[in-house]
């Protein structure tokens, strides 16, 4: 037997994260080379967009209703000391629109939706039904992650648009208690200060964030080892990993369109 | 030259699986370590080995679900090694792979589970066609009364038995059965025995069999071969194979007939 020493090129945390992040690179670019060949599966990636639309629906409606009546009320007051409380609806908007919206749909999607992939498909490869659609000639990559990952990438930035559409609705809601506003008057201030950048770059977010969740999920599930433990490890590691990224996504993006807008 | 050609339509004497100095290790651990093995057509033969073996291993290399570090695996006349991703699957379609966890698609009912590989692999299909070949394969595992049940609500052996029928839409050519008995009382394996010769009878199959089970080995296959530390011990008939007094081979059959 030969001895192995120097396994570890730095040290055994070190390597792994590198070959993790290896890893997770050759998932996401086998995921571009296998979304633009035939066949397509439309009828699983519309069946995916209803689960992830349907699933993450209900939470968003009261979450982002909430964030718009929280976020009006807290920020009223400190308007109010520089006498410009007329300006709470655009700030709002801006507030909202540009940043809260994506957020919350991201986070919320992050935990209902980017779990129930690392799950579903995790329990999938541990029970080797992953192994018996390859060997039935299917192409689980194809069938199972590509359809899951467009469909997360079409629904978080629908679902951040309705996000934002409650928000501001919560929004009126306070607004409508302190001062006598119409609804649309409300929606036309809150959205005087926006411009197509903003609605673009918070789309843009949104899209980024969408494939985020749908990859990371996918990629959790689709490696999971160990047994049942493994199904757990890899939902609630697709929650964590994903929610980082999209932290960090968000300070990178708003960073750029911050830099479009000055061009 | 022509001899040759005579011989080999006739004879059964043609290799469907031909395996040669294969190895295979997971990190440090070296599972298979020079594996020579062949299945002739028409022939079962069942694999014994002890749990941790490699025998799972070696049929998903069979099947291309693994990759070999070394060696040369034959199947069908074809290197699964040197195949691409469209050959690979054109053969995985001559392969039926029953699955030791019986790996039924839990969000699928049992018509669905059937039809799915059917459908994926053949889009000109119609309804009445998908159904009639979903129909004739629950009927040869003896399970068309489950077909709208979902694999939660079936028993260890049913799922096993699906799980064998959707392979049998493909018709396959070769079976590769992994443990089908394992976890099963005694009634309900001797039900599988027979259901996996019936297969062979029916669908005219070349098998191999993986089980820890002799009486499994014995009802199903005529050749059984012993892999231990990663190696085949000893392979040919049944009664054969345990005439040797090899204690290791000894101490398996006991195993199975006297402690059991
Ligand atoms: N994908 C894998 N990654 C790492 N190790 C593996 C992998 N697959 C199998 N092994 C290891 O290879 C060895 C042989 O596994 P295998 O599943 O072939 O055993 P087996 O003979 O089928 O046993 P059993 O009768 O329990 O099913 C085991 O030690 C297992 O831990
Ligand atoms: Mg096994």
């Amino acid at each position: 037997m030969e001895v192995k020493a120097n396994k570890y090129i730095f040290s055994k945390g070190v390597d792994t994260f590198f070959s993790d992040v290896y890893k997770a690179y050759s998932f996401t670019t086998r995921f571009f080379k296998e979304a633009f060949v035939a066949p397509f599966h439309f009828k699983e990636i519309i069946h995916q967009s209803f689960e992830i639309g349907l699933k993450s629906l209900g939470l968003i409606t009261v979450t982002g209703f909430i964030v718009g009546i929280v976020f009006t009320k807290q920020s009223r007051p400190s308007l109010e000391d520089f006498g410009a409380s007329s300006w709470l609806p655009s700030l709002i908007g801006i507030a909202i629109v540009r940043a809260l919206g994506p957020l919350v749909t991201a986070l919320i999607c992050a935990g209902k939706v980017g779990s129930s992939i690392g799950a579903e498909l995790g329990s999938m490869k541990v029970t080797e039904q992953i192994d018996a659609m390859e060997v039935s000639a299917i192409n689980p990559f194809k069938y199972l992650v590509v359809t899951r990952v467009i469909a997360s990438t079409l629904m978080v930035p629908l679902l951040s648009l309705y996000c934002s559409f409650v928000g501001l609705i919560g929004s009126y809601v306070n607004v409508h208690a302190e001062e006598n506003t119409t609804l649309a008057i409300f929606y036309k201030n809150a959205f005087s200060t926006l411009t197509f950048i903003d609605i673009f770059s918070s789309l843009a977010k949104a899209i980024v964030y969408g494939f985020t969740i749908g990859i990371i999920g996918c990629y959790k599930g689709f490696n999971a080892t160990q047994g049942t433990r493994g199904v757990g490890k890899a939902a609630n590691q697709a929650v964590v990993l994903s929610m980082f990224l999209i932290f960090l996504e968000e300070v990178i993006i708003v960073q750029v369109a911050n830099w479009i807008r000055n061009f | 030259m022509m001899e040759q050609i005579i011989d080999q339509e006739v004879s059964t004497e043609t290799p469907v699986i031909s395996i040669h100095g294969l190895y295979k290790s997971f990190g440090e651990l070296d599972v298979l370590k020079g594996v020579d093995f062949t299945v002739m057509k028409g022939e079962n033969i069942a694999v014994l080995g002890k749990s941790g073996s490699g025998k799972s291993v070696l049929i998903k290399i069979i099947a291309g679900l693994l990759k070999a570090d070394k060696g040369s695996v034959n199947v069908l006349g074809q290197e699964v090694e040197l195949l691409n991703a469209k050959e690979l699957d054109a053969l995985r379609l001559r392969i039926g792979f029953s699955f030791q966890s019986s790996a039924l698609y839990d969000s699928m009912n049992i018509y669905q589970n059937l039809a799915f590989p059917l459908t994926m692999n053949n889009k000109k299909l119609n309804a009445q066609q998908v159904t009639q070949a979903v129909e004739e394969a629950l009927d040869a595992v003896g399970l068309l009364n489950k077909i709208n049940q979902m694999p939660a609500d079936l028993s260890g052996g049913q799922r096993k038995r699906i799980g064998i029928a959707r392979t049998l839409i493909l018709k396959p050519e070769i079976m590769l059965y992994d443990e089908p008995t394992s976890g099963l009382d005694p009634n309900t394996s001797s039900e599988i025995n027979l259901l996996i010769q019936d297969v062979q009878k029916k669908y005219n199959t070349s098998a191999v069999v993986i089980t820890h089970d002799l009486t499994c080995a014995k009802q199903t296959c005529n050749q059984v071969a012993i892999l231990l530390d990663g190696q085949f011990l000893k392979m040919g008939p049944f009664d054969e194979v345990f005439k040797s007094t090899d204690p290791q081979i000894q101490s398996f059959y006991n195993y199975n007939f006297i402690n059991h």
